[in-house]
C-alpha cells in the first residue's frame, strides 16, 4: 500500500523559524519562572519535563500547517469528566493524578497484560506529528503532537485474527473528576472504538506531549488516542484500558445520543450534525472578520484515509 | 416628581448599556479567550436573552404591586433586547463569517437551531418596528395580538440557545424555567379575572337555575293555594 503523506508546502505557510525558537524560549522562560518559586498559572504549572524539543518529524507530520499557539489549544478543551465548561474544566483537570499509570491491553491478543506507561515509552520511538484537530462543534486548530503509531503498540502485543476492533477506555477517577462521581450525562469512565484497520493506520497515533512538552493534564495526560480524520471526541484522553475485540464497541457519545454521534464520526462537511452545519469550522487563533475555513472531507487526510471506507456510504455509517 | 421618574428613566438607559460597554473593554484587552469569535457572539446573545427575560417580567411586576407607568421600562427594555439581538447577528454575519454569503446560507440552511434564532430575531424586529406610540395607536386592538408573539420569540430563543450545545441543559433550563413561569403568572390572571365575569354575568345554565327556582315556587304557592281553598270548604261543611 502506498500511502502519500504530504502535500507540497506553500512558502507562505511555513512557520518563520526564528517564531518558532522564540517560543520555545518562552516556554523555558516560564518553566524558569516556576522554578525560582515565581508566577505559576494553572495551565502552565502542569508542563513539567521532559522537553522534547527536537524530535524528528513522523513522514505521516503535515507540515504545511501553521501551528495554532500553545496557550490556545491548552486552554480549549473539552474534559467532560471534570466540567462542560471548557475554562473550567482547564483548571479542575491539574487534580488528575497520572503518576503512576499502567495501561491494560487484553482480549484478542498474544500477549495480554498491564503495562506501566514508562516500559510501554521505552520500547517506541517517539515522534512529532503535526495534525489538524476538528471539534465536533465546529472549530479547528493545528497541533503538533508528540507520540508514536498505535500500530506499533498493538504489534507488540500480537492481536489475533479474531480482533475486528479496538477498544479505549479513559480513566475512572471520581475523587477527581466532579462529573463522575456525580454520574453526570454521559456513562462513565469514557469508552471510545476504532475500527482495526482504522486502529493500525499510520496516521492513527498515542500522544503523550504536544509542543515539545509533556502532555499538559486537560489535553488528555498522559497518554490520548489522535485520529485526525475523525472529530476531535474520538480521539480520547487519559487511556487505561485497550481492548481487542470481535464486535463493534458503543461508545460513550454513540450511547448517549445516537442519532447525533455516530461510530465512525469521519469528518465529512457533507453530513450535518441533525442540529448544525459541518461544512465549515472557525480555525483557532484567526482574528475577527477572518471567515471560517471551509471543512474538508476526512478533514483532509482523505488521499490517506479515503480507501479505508471505499463502497460504504458515508451518510449512513456517520 | 416628574424630573425625579426622568432621572430614574436615563439611569435604567445608561445601565443597560454596561453589558455592551463591558464587552468592549474584554475585546480590547484581549479577555475573551481562546475563541474570541464565539465568546463575543455567545454573549450578545446571552445580554439578548435577558433582556427579553427583564421585558417579560414587567407586566407581571406591575400586576402583583400595582406600580404604575411601568410600560415606558417595559418598551426600553423590549428595545435593549432587539438592540442586543441585532449585534448577536451583525457578529454572525460580520465578525464570524466576514459576509461569505455561499457559507452563510449553507450554514442557515443545515443548522436547525439557526431557524429558531431567525424565527426569533424576526419577531422582535416586528415587535420593535412597532414599538413607538404612534403606531401603538394606528395598530389598535391588533398591537396587542402582535406583541403576544413575545412569548413565542422566547420559545424560539430557547430552542436556539439550547439546541447549539452538545447536551449541557442546566442553562437554558433555567431560562425555560424562568419563561414558564412568567407565561403561568398570565394564565393564571387570565382564569382568575375569567370566572369573576362568570359570576357577575349569569351565563346560560344560570338563566336557567333561576327560572327553575320562579317556577318551583309558583307551583308551591299554587299548592298552597288549593290546600288553603280545601281547608276552607272542609270548615264550612262542618
Amino acid at each position: 500500500m502506498i500511502i502519500k503523506t504530504t502535500k507540497d508546502i506553500p512558502a507562505s505557510e511555513i512557520t518563520d523559524p526564528s517564531i518558532f525558537s522564540k517560543r520555545r524560549q518562552i516556554i523555558k522562560a516560564t518553566l524558569g519562572t516556576i522554578l525560582t518559586g515565581g508566577f505559576v498559572s494553572s495551565t502552565l504549572a502542569n508542563s513539567t519535563l521532559p522537553l522534547w524539543g527536537n524530535l524528528p518529524k513522523s513522514p505521516v507530520s503535515n507540515d504545511s500547517l501553521t501551528v495554532t499557539p500553545a496557550e490556545i489549544t491548552k486552554n480549549h478543551t473539552n474534559y467532560y469528566e471534570f466540567s462542560f465548561n471548557k475554562k473550567e474544566a482547564t483548571s479542575l483537570a491539574q487534580n488528575l493524578v497520572t503518576d503512576p499509570w499502567s495501561v491494560e491491553i487484553s482480549g484478542e491478543v498474544e500477549k495480554p497484560g498491564s503495562y506501566h506507561l514508562e516500559d510501554i515509552l521505552g520500547q517506541q520511538t517517539l515522534q512529532e506529528y503535526v495534525y489538524r484537530l476538528r471539534c465536533v462543534e465546529a472549530w479547528s486548530m493545528v497541533v503538533p503532537w508528540v507520540g508514536f503509531p498505535l500500530a506499533s503498540l498493538l504489534k507488540m502485543v500480537k492481536p489475533l485474527s479474531t480482533a475486528h476492533f479496538v477498544k479505549f477506555t479513559a480513566v475512572y477517577q471520581p475523587q477527581t473528576m466532579p462529573k463522575q462521581l456525580a454520574n453526570a450525562m454521559l456513562e462513565w469512565p469514557y469508552v471510545e472504538g476504532l475500527r482495526i484497520d482504522e486502529a493500525m493506520h499510520p496516521l492513527t497515533i498515542l500522544a503523550v506531549g504536544m509542543y515539545g512538552e509533556s502532555l499538559p493534564k486537560q489535553n488528555g495526560a498522559p497518554l490520548r488516542l489522535v485520529v485526525p480524520w475523525k472529530y476531535g471526541f474520538k480521539s480520547i484522553k487519559a487511556i487505561v484500558k485497550i481492548e481487542l475485540i470481535k464486535r463493534a464497541p458503543i461508545s460513550t457519545w454513540n450511547k448517549f445520543a445516537p442519532n447525533d454521534y455516530g461510530f465512525y464520526s469521519n469528518v465529512n462537511p457533507a453530513v450535518a450534525h441533525p442540529r448544525w452545519s459541518q461544512n465549515s469550522e472557525r480555525q483557532l487563533g484567526s482574528s475577527f472578520f477572518t471567515p471560517r475555513r471551509q471543512t474538508e472531507l476526512f478533514n483532509g487526510y482523505g488521499s490517506q484515509v479515503a480507501s479505508l471506507y471505499s463502497g460504504m456510504d458515508l451518510r449512513h455509517f456517520f | 416628581m416628574t424630573f425625579r421618574f426622568n432621572n430614574l428613566y436615563s439611569l435604567t438607559l445608561a445601565v443597560c448599556l454596561i453589558p455592551l460597554l463591558w464587552l468592549l473593554i474584554d475585546t480590547a484587552f484581549d479577555n475573551l479567550g481562546p475563541n474570541p469569535i464565539q465568546a463575543l457572539h455567545i454573549r450578545l446573545g446571552d445580554w439578548s436573552l435577558r433582556f427579553l427575560w427583564l421585558t417579560l417580567a414587567i407586566t407581571p411586576l406591575q400586576t402583583v404591586t400595582s406600580w404604575r407607568g411601568m410600560t415606558e421600562y417595559r418598551q426600553m427594555l423590549g428595545m435593549y433586547a432587539f438592540f442586543y439581538a441585532t449585534l448577536h447577528v451583525l457578529a454572525y454575519l460580520l465578525m464570524d463569517h466576514a459576509l461569505v454569503w455561499s457559507v452563510i446560507g449553507i450554514d442557515i440552511i443545515e443548522s436547525q437551531y439557526i431557524w429558531f434564532g431567525v424565527l426569533a430575531y424576526i419577531i422582535i424586529l416586528s415587535l420593535a418596528l412597532t414599538s413607538p406610540k404612534w403606531a401603538k395607536k394606528r395598530m389598535g386592538k391588533n398591537w396587542k395580538k402582535l406583541h403576544r408573539y413575545i412569548y413565542l420569540a422566547a420559545g424560539a430563543a430557547i430552542i436556539h440557545y439550547y439546541w447549539q450545545l452538545k447536551g449541557n441543559l442546566a442553562e437554558p433550563l433555567f431560562y425555560l424555567l424562568i419563561v414558564c413561569l412568567l407565561l403561568g403568572f398570565r394564565v393564571l390572571v387570565w382564569v382568575k379575572n375569567r370566572r369573576l365575569t362568570r359570576l357577575m354575568i349569569p351565563t346560560g345554565k344560570m338563566v336557567l337555575v333561576l327560572a327553575e327556582k320562579q317556577v318551583m315556587s309558583e307551583i308551591i304557592r299554587e299548592q298552597q293555594r288549593e290546600n288553603a281553598e280545601r281547608l276552607d270548604k272542609s270548615q264550612a261543611l262542618t
